[in-house]
Formats: C-alpha cells, sequence, structure tokens
C-alpha cells in the first residue's frame, strides 16, 4: 500500500474540510430555495395547483313545465344526453372533434363554431352535443379506450314541445344563448354556453323557467381525465324552473289552426276582451320547434329563416297589414267623438259606387253603390263612400290625431316578443318629410278613411281593439301567460256609452241584419258582431280580415283572422272567426245552467 | 464483540442512513404509482424493494473485497466499462439516449457501471503518482481516462449522465492536490464554453485569464495551451449547441427560462414547483399528493420524485432528507479525509464528488437551479442498475472505512 505522505496528508485534510463545508453550504442553498418555493410562494402554488385540476361544470337546470289553461302539457323535459368536452388546448379539441363527427354527424360549420366558442372561453366545456341519442352515447362509450380524456357525458333534461308546430310562435323554443343576446340587460348575469328561450314565452319568462344551473367542480387529470368530484368545493344543486301556465285553450288552438286554409299564411288571435286573456293565437305557416332543441340546428334555421313563407315570423304579433274597413269603427269612433257624426248622420253625396275628389275618382268596393246611408248603415254595408266623405268632413289633422286614443301607434303590451306598434302617419309634417310639401295631397285623408293608405297593424292590435269596443271600451293588454297580478289596461276609448253602442249595434249588423257584409257567417245560436276587412295588397290579391266577438250582449271571446292573399273578408275571413266563436262557445266555455241541465 | 461487529460495517450512521433513505425511496416509488389515472408507474416499488433487497447482498459481498484488489482490477473494471460503452452504442436501446443493454427482462446501464470503473481508474493515476500533479501536463493522463467514458455516453447522447464525469474529473484532481490555479487554468475553457453565446462576455474572460496566466507566472507551452483550448471553446460551441439533440436544447432553453413555453418545455419545471409549492410546510399526506395524483408531475418515480416527496411531506420533510443527505456526505467526507491510502480516499472522494452531482442536480432541477436533466437522486429515485451501484460504492466506502481504523 502506498501511504500518503505527511505534507500530502495536510494537504488532504485542508481540501477534505473545505469540501465538506462547501457541500453543507451548496445542501443548505438547496434547503433555501425549497423554503422559498414551499414557503414563501406556497399560496401562488397552492392556488395553481388549484386551478391546474379544478373544473367546474355547469349543471342545468330542470325546465319549468309550460301548461295550457287546462293543465295540458304544452313544453316539457324529456330525458337527453348532453356530450361535453374538457379540451387542454385547440389541437386536442380538434383531435376530439374529428373522432367524434362521424359519430354525431357533425358539419363543418358545427366544427368550426365549436373551435372558435373553445378559442373565446377557454376554461369552458365546450358542448358537442346537447341532444345526444342513446346510440350516439354508446358509440362513443364504446370507442371511449381509443379517445382522449376529458370527454363528460352528462344525462340533461332535453326540451320538448309536445304540439309540434301547434304553438310554435307563443310558446317559441329554447337554444344556446347568442353572443347578442348575451348582451342584452333581460339576460344579464347568464353564462356563454347557456340554453335560453330564443322566442316566444320561452324567451319572455326565460327567467321564470330556467330557474338556477348549478355548478360541479370536477378534478382532471393532467390530460384532461375527469377523475372524480373535488371534495374542495361541494356541488351547487340546481334550482329547478317553474311551471308556467298559459291562457292558451289548447283545443280552441287546435280548432283554429284547423280553420285555417292549409296552404294559405295569415294569423288567427282569439282574446277574452275583459282581461285580453290570449285563448288563441296561431300564425301561420308554422314550424315544429322542437327542429332547434339540439341548440347547434343552424341548418333548420336557415331552412326555415329562407322558406319564402317566413314560417319563423309571427304574423298575429309581428306583421303589420292595412287594416281596411275593419278601420272603419276607429273612424267612425272619432267622428263621433269629434261630433262629426251620430247614428244617423248621412253624407252630402249618396253611394253610387265611386266618389269623384279633386280630379281623381275614388271607387266604393261595389260598382253598385249603396245609395244614402246612414253611419250604422255605412258601417254595416262598409260603404267607403260615406268613409271618404266623412274623412274629408273630420279633416286630415284630426283623422291623424284622433287614432292614437284608439290605441293606434303604441305596442299592443303581449307578453311576447317583437310586439310591433304598428304604422299611421302621426301628422302631416310625416307627409311632408316623406313625399315633400306638394308631393302629396289632402286626398291622403280618403284613403286613412278606409283603413287604407299609409296605415298598416297587427292582427293582435286589431284584436285588442275590438275587444275594447266589446268590453265597453277598454283596451285590455293582452297576456299570453297566466302569471302574476293582472296588467294595467292599455288605455281606453274617448266614448261614452251611448257613443260605444252606436258602433257595436252597427257590429251586430254586419252579421245579423239582411244588408250586412258578413250576414253569411252569422251564428244561430249567439249574436255575432263583427266587421270584415278587405285590405288592398300590392303584391296580389287582397288581405282578407275579419275580426268578431260574441255573444254580443256579454261578450266571452273576440276573435280577427287575417288571411294573406285571401280575398274578400266577408268569404275567407269571417267563416274562420265565426267558427272558431262558434266552437268556444259551445264547446269550452262552462255554463253552470248547462252543466245544471247536463245533470237534470 | 459488539465493538467487531461495528467495525466490520464501517460507519454504522452512514449505513443507518443510507438504508433509511432506500426504505423510504421505496415508499414514496410506491407513493408516486398511486395515481387517478393508470400509470406504468402503480406497483413498481416492488421492484424497487427487489433491487434494494439484491443491493443489501451485493453490499455485504462488496464489503469484503479488499481495496487492493479493487486497486488492481481497476484497468481491468476500467477496459470492460469502455468495451460496454461501446456494445452500448451498437446494441443499446432506450427512448432518448439509447442507454440500455437488455438481456431478456433485464435491463442494465453500462453507463452506471462506467461511473464507478473511472472513479477506480483516476484513484489509481493519483496513488501512482510521487507527488502531486504540478503542471497541466501532468494531468493528460487524468483526461484521456475521463473522456473516453465522456465521449461515448455523449454520443448515446447523454449530455446528463456524460457531466457526471466532469464533476468526477474535477474531484479526483482536486484530491491529487493540484494547485488551485493549476485546477482553475484546467477549468478554465468550461467557463469560455458557458460565455461563449455573448462575445463581449467572453471577451472579458479572456482578458481576465491572460492576465491570470502573467500573474501566476505559468509555464509558455502551459499558457498557449490554456489559451488555445478557451479560444477552441469559445469557437466550438455554436456548432456544438447545433448539435445537440432537440429535447437537450429544449431542456437547457426551458431551464433558462421555464415560462416561456409553459406547454412545452417549461412544463416539467412549472408542474414540479407547482407541485412542491403547494405541498407548503407539511405536505398533502402520503399518497395524497394532488398534482402527483393527477399525473401533472412527469418521471415522479425517478427524476421527479424530490416533487412528490416535496408536495406529499413537505418543507419539513425535504429538510428532513437533505439533512440525511448532508450528514452522509459529511461523515463519508471524512473516512476520505482520514484514509491514509492515496487509492481509497481518492475512490471514496470520488463516490461522494459523484453522489453530490446527483443530489445538486436532481433536487436542483425540481426548484430549478438546474437544467432539468434526467439524473437520479441516489438512494430514493426508482432505477435497479443505480441503486445496486450506488450500494456496490457505499461497500466500498465502508471497507475503506474499515481499513483505516483497523490500520489494514
Amino acid at each position: 500500500m502506498r501511504t500518503i505522505s505527511r505534507s500530502h496528508q495536510v494537504y488532504i485534510r485542508g481540501r477534505g474540510r473545505l469540501a465538506r463545508w462547501l457541500a453543507l453550504l451548496v445542501i443548505v442553498g438547496l434547503g433555501v430555495q425549497f423554503f422559498r418555493v414551499q414557503i414563501l410562494k406556497h399560496t401562488t402554488y397552492a392556488l395553481q395547483s388549484e386551478g391546474n385540476r379544478v373544473r367546474q361544470l355547469p349543471v342545468p337546470a330542470a325546465r319549468g313545465t309550460i301548461y295550457d289553461r287546462n293543465g295540458e302539457v304544452i313544453a316539457e323535459n324529456v330525458p337527453g344526453y348532453s356530450i361535453a368536452f374538457l379540451p387542454l388546448s385547440i389541437d386536442s379539441l380538434r383531435v376530439v372533434l374529428d373522432e367524434l363527427a362521424p359519430i354525431l354527424e357533425l358539419s363543418g360549420e358545427q366544427f368550426d363554431r365549436m373551435v372558435e366558442n373553445y378559442r373565446r372561453h377557454p376554461n369552458r366545456p365546450v358542448t358537442v352535443a346537447r341532444n345526444a341519442s342513446f346510440a350516439e352515447v354508446s358509440a362513443i362509450e364504446e370507442r371511449r379506450a381509443h379517445l382522449p380524456g376529458g370527454i363528460v357525458i352528462e344525462a340533461a333534461p332535453k326540451r320538448l314541445y309536445t304540439r309540434n308546430s301547434l304553438l310554435a310562435h307563443v310558446v317559441g323554443y329554447v337554444a344556446e344563448i347568442s353572443d347578442a343576446d348575451l348582451r342584452l340587460p333581460e339576460f344579464e348575469g347568464y353564462e356563454p354556453g347557456r340554453i335560453v328561450g330564443q322566442t316566444g314565452v320561452e324567451r319572455v319568462y326565460d327567467r321564470l323557467l330556467a330557474g338556477t344551473p348549478g355548478v360541479r367542480y370536477v378534478e382532471v387529470s393532467a390530460l384532461g381525465r375527469v377523475v372524480g368530484e373535488f371534495r374542495g368545493r361541494p356541488t351547487v344543486e340546481p334550482v329547478p324552473g317553474r311551471d308556467l301556465y298559459l291562457n292558451i285553450d289548447l283545443a280552441l288552438q287546435e280548432r283554429a289552426a284547423e280553420l285555417f286554409p292549409d296552404t294559405m299564411a295569415g294569423a288567427i288571435v282569439a282574446m277574452e276582451p275583459r282581461t285580453g286573456a290570449v285563448l288563441a293565437m296561431y300564425s301561420a305557416p308554422s314550424y315544429d320547434p322542437n327542429l332547434f332543441v339540439g341548440g347547434f340546428e343552424p341548418a333548420a334555421w336557415r331552412v326555415l329563416n329562407t322558406d319564402p313563407g317566413q314560417p319563423l315570423f309571427n304574423r298575429a304579433v309581428t306583421a303589420a297589414y292595412a287594416p281596411g274597413s275593419t278601420f272603419k269603427l276607429i273612424m267612425a269612433g272619432i267622428a263621433l267623438k269629434e261630433g262629426h257624426a251620430v247614428v244617423d248622420t248621412k253624407m252630402q253625396i249618396p253611394c253610387r259606387g265611386a266618389l269623384r275628389y279633386g280630379n281623381r275618382v275614388f271607387h266604393d268596393w261595389t260598382p253598385i253603390g249603396h245609395g244614402s246611408l246612414d253611419l250604422h248603415g255605412a258601417i254595416r254595408q262598409s260603404c267607403d263612400v260615406y268613409f271618404y266623405q266623412l274623412g274629408l268632413k273630420m279633416s286630415l289633422p284630426v283623422v291623424l290625431a284622433g287614432v292614437s286614443e284608439f290605441g293606434i301607434g303604441q305596442p299592443t303590451g303581449i307578453d311576447l316578443p317583437s310586439d310591433i306598434a304598428g304604422s299611421y302617419p302621426p301628422d302631416t309634417v310625416w307627409y311632408d318629410e316623406r313625399y315633400g310639401r306638394s308631393g302629396w295631397t289632402n286626398s291622403v285623408v280618403l284613403n286613412l278613411a278606409i283603413g287604407q293608405g299609409e296605415n298598416a297593424q297587427s292582427p293582435l292590435k286589431m284584436a285588442q281593439i275590438f275587444a275594447a269596443l266589446a268590453n265597453g271600451g277598454t283596451l285590455p293588454t293582452p297576456r299570453v301567460a297566466r302569471t302574476g297580478a293582472a296588467p294595467e289596461p292599455a288605455g281606453s276609448f274617448p266614448l261614452d256609452a251611448d257613443q260605444l253602442a252606436v258602433l257595436d249595434s252597427a257590429l251586430v249588423a254586419v252579421l245579423n241584419e239582411p244588408t250586412g257584409t258578413a250576414r253569411g257567417s252569422r251564428l244561430r245560436d249567439w249574436t255575432l258582431a263583427g266587421k270584415t276587412g278587405t285590405a288592398q295588397n300590392p303584391h296580389g290579391e287582397d288581405h282578407a280580415w275579419f275580426i268578431g266577438f260574441a255573444p254580443a250582449e256579454d261578450p266571452q271571446i273576440v276573435a280577427a283572422a287575417l288571411v294573406e292573399a285571401g280575398g274578400h273578408g266577408s268569404s275567407a275571413a269571417a267563416p274562420i272567426v265565426s267558427r272558431l266563436i262558434d266552437f268556444y262557445l259551445r264547446e269550452r266555455i262552462v255554463r253552470p245552467d248547462s252543466s245544471e241541465a247536463a245533470g237534470g | 464483540m459488539r465493538e467487531r461487529v461495528t467495525l466490520s460495517i464501517g460507519d454504522g450512521v452512514v449505513l443507518a442512513l443510507v438504508v433509511g433513505l432506500a426504505a423510504f425511496g421505496v415508499a414514496m416509488i410506491f407513493s408516486a404509482g398511486e395515481l387517478e389515472v393508470p400509470s406504468s408507474v402503480t406497483g413498481i416499488w416492488r421492484k424497487q424493494a427487489i433491487w434494494l433487497a439484491i443491493s443489501l447482498i451485493a453490499f455485504a459481498l462488496t464489503l469484503r473485497v479488499a481495496v487492493r484488489w479493487l486497486e488492481w482490477v481497476a484497468p481491468i473494471a476500467y477496459g470492460v466499462a469502455v468495451l460496454l460503452l461501446i456494445a452500448v452504442l451498437i446494441v443499446g436501446t432506450g427512448d432518448g439516449p439509447r442507454s440500455w443493454i437488455r438481456f431478456g427482462a433485464v435491463g442494465f446501464q453500462p453507463s452506471e457501471f462506467a461511473k464507478l470503473a473511472t472513479i477506480l481508474m483516476l484513484a489509481k493515476l493519483n496513488a501512482g503518482r510521487e507527488r502531486s500533479p504540478e503542471t497541466l501536463w501532468d494531468l493528460w493522463p487524468y483526461l484521456v481516462v475521463v473522456l473516453v467514458p465522456f465521449a461515448l455516453i455523449m454520443a448515446e447522447p447523454d449530455l446528463g449522465t456524460a457531466s457526471v464525469f466532469v464533476a468526477i474529473l474535477v474531484a479526483a484532481l482536486y484530491w491529487s492536490g493540484l494547485p488551485f490555479s493549476k485546477l482553475a487554468l484546467f477549468l478554465s475553457p468550461l467557463v469560455s464554453l458557458a460565455l461563449a453565446f455573448s462575445t463581449p462576455l467572453w471577451g472579458v474572460w479572456f482578458l481576465l485569464l491572460v492576465g491570470f496566466l502573467y500573474w501566476t507566472r505559468a509555464y509558455l507551452t502551459e499558457s498557449l495551451a490554456v489559451i488555445f483550448a478557451n479560444v477552441a471553446m469559445g469557437v466550438l460551441v455554436r456548432p456544438a449547441w447545433r448539435s445537440l439533440a432537440e429535447y437537450q436544447k429544449t431542456r437547457i432553453l426551458a431551464f433558462l427560462q421555464p415560462e416561456a413555453d409553459p406547454q412545452g418545455a417549461g412544463w416539467h419545471l412549472i408542474q414540479s414547483q407547482v407541485a412542491i409549492g403547494s405541498g407548503g410546510w407539511l405536505g398533502k399526506g402520503f399518497t395524497l399528493g394532488t398534482q402527483k395524483r393527477l399525473a401533472f408531475l412527469p418521471e415522479q418515480h425517478t427524476d421527479f420524485i424530490v416533487a412528490v416527496l416535496g408536495e406529499e411531506f413537505g418543507f419539513i420533510g425535504i429538510c428532513l432528507v437533505l439533512l440525511c443527505f448532508a450528514i452522509v456526505l459529511w461523515r463519508v467526507l471524512l473516512i476520505a479525509e482520514r484514509s491514509d491510502d492515496a487509492f481509497a480516499s481518492t475512490v471514496v472522494f470520488g463516490v461522494i464528488a459523484l453522489w453530490f452531482a446527483h443530489l445538486f442536480a436532481n433536487v436542483g432541477m425540481t426548484v430549478g437551479l438546474f437544467p432539468i436533466t434526467g439524473l437520479p437522486l441516489p438512494f430514493l429515485s426508482y432505477g435497479g442498475s443505480f441503486l445496486l451501484m450506488s450500494f456496490v460504492m457505499l461497500a466500498i466506502v465502508q471497507r475503506v472505512a474499515v481499513d483505516t481504523r483497523t490500520g489494514a
């Protein structure tokens, strides 16, 4: 053995000591670094550790059921599956979507939309399918082993509209909230990806129906696989939405849909004249709201939206048509109020089928003419020549200013979206601005007097006005849903009872006197009152109107029908309203005396 | 009787601490396999336990081997190691570096054996000298002994393991009594290597070096060699960088700037720090580390076993393990100091240098003090060859301790 020389050994001793202390210093240095990471930065890293592994999954709340006034189900929830994915990156999302696309039949558009959704909200689960079938779920479960982690399949209540297209425009449908809606105050506090009512009562009563979604906290692995509940934060249970009862009478609604001619477009509205409760509202053509329930049906939406028949459009509330002769009641009302006419006021010129004004000839709807009529007769026979003269007598400013007291120019106040105000010139300045100071003449008053010209109203608005004629002059606020306190009336007519009686008796005469324009639609058992209307349509056949109520002595129902390009109101619209009202009074009103009779 | 037993196992405290660390390592590897997701790590603690048993037997056997015999066998062992390292380049397997030779189910890393063989060979060089080396020319045998395995391992390519040989070389030279000034000159090309990325910095360093050479009155040839080596390093580093494998480049870059690419190269370091940092004072409890359970920790049973430790046992657990290592290193260094045999003393010091390099690189990388190199932590990380070789080295150390005390 070579022992180390003494001098060398001293050397070694010194170097050994140095090495020992250096090693100790380095280990202490390591400890200091751990102190920094584990103690000083503990809070930061603890938070990061939690954020790393905890994801929020929304738990959808069961939406409230929608019933008709008799408790029949209109919209309910059925079990469904939603498929969501917790992506780690845009690439992992693409990989998963590539895998799922053939199973779920995802379109390229849906694919891009999901990628875009992820880009905008990278911390939210990406919903791949809201309405997966059991077969699709099984197909995914079978392939789970080959798919990346992070796919979450959950039972999710799915909306079902039991009556399909029957009530589409009233009930609406639900789908994922749009970015535009997210910015609206009515959806304040809603999170992206939430299912909301897109239209109809589903939209208007969304806060009530939707309930509050819950939140589930889950732990995910580094690969995004959900490994279980996160115990650190308890699940927030969803609060189910409340049920909603509608004023709609499904049987009456069905009858309205049956009565409406199959191939035509238009609308039917039926209300209780006193309360404004909407008993039926049908807009043709209609659509099946179930098509939208997946939440991602842009294709279905596009088809419906580009359909020339515009099935998505609620013609009862949102479409405006020249009201035609139905508007003569408002003209008569203004005349009565302003003292330009009483019940037996006749005009200077008897009706010979036309009236010359300036260098123009204004025709009556019948070339034969009506002869000399008083106000009652003029309404009964819808004499245009009488109303031309009445309009001239009242003068244009009165005709323009008078309508607002009869409810024209403001929305109906119904609890449905897109409640339009209709259009009617507010004053002569409007004509100046539109046509220039010399671009129009006083003859516009002739057109306005018979409900033509620059005048367009929705069927609902006209039904509301006729409800006021039926109930003693109060404009009821139409209500689809039976919830909360009864709304304030929208206004009342500036007429006394006698003046209203003039109008009402004329409306009775329209159906029940021999020369009435809608005599063919009178009812045997009840006194039906109403008014036809035939609105000029620049695109084709005239639009047919009829608005009526019954029984005239104690009105229970007011109904309006509009048939686009239907021709004459008396032939195309009056029979619909007449039969609908007859059905309602016969089948749907439970009378104490009739039930007694049945009992005896 | 009692006295003899104590003596025959050497330093009882070191042995107890090392066996304790290894047993704790098995427990940590068990925990590393406790995940919420399927993992290949689950259950491998049993393998490590078997390796520990084998290692203890190897320890007992090696303890009986005379140090003198080791000195005799060192050149042969070194030759075998070099041949194995050549073999691994031809028939080796492994993802990343090809560092494994497999015989059926049993795998073996020749580089582990090469570490010990190189330590022995360097010790033999030291022991063969009458006096301490005094000039840089005296160092060429050391350089050759280390460069051969270094180059072969770099070719695998395994930068981390290869750099351990630099540590072994420096340790051997330090222990040989080479004057510090010469040691500094010898290591100066490494500084050039580090500074070569910035020409101004390297320029300043070069001027300092020239000044230092003049001040120490170095021999002209020596000076020229040092200057040549520094210039070569400064110039060669860029092509050398380009020759590195992509994963090696990204690891070094990730060390320098982990936040730059949190999903990519910096991922390991960030996840490791999050795991350790979220452990706090006392940790989340044995097997309960959430980062680990949810598979955010990479290589949690080998490279990042310390991250599991830090997450589950907190700062206290880390400190206890570091304390154990400090005591072991301290006491083994005392063994090296006290040995009066040049060969034995250098071997012990080399072993210490090896363990220390592993400890610093492994623990340091989990908290961002060192690039991620994939060097395992002695006695704690999963890995049979390394555990076995560590216990063989421990046996040699203990034998030296026994020999010193008994004056054999």
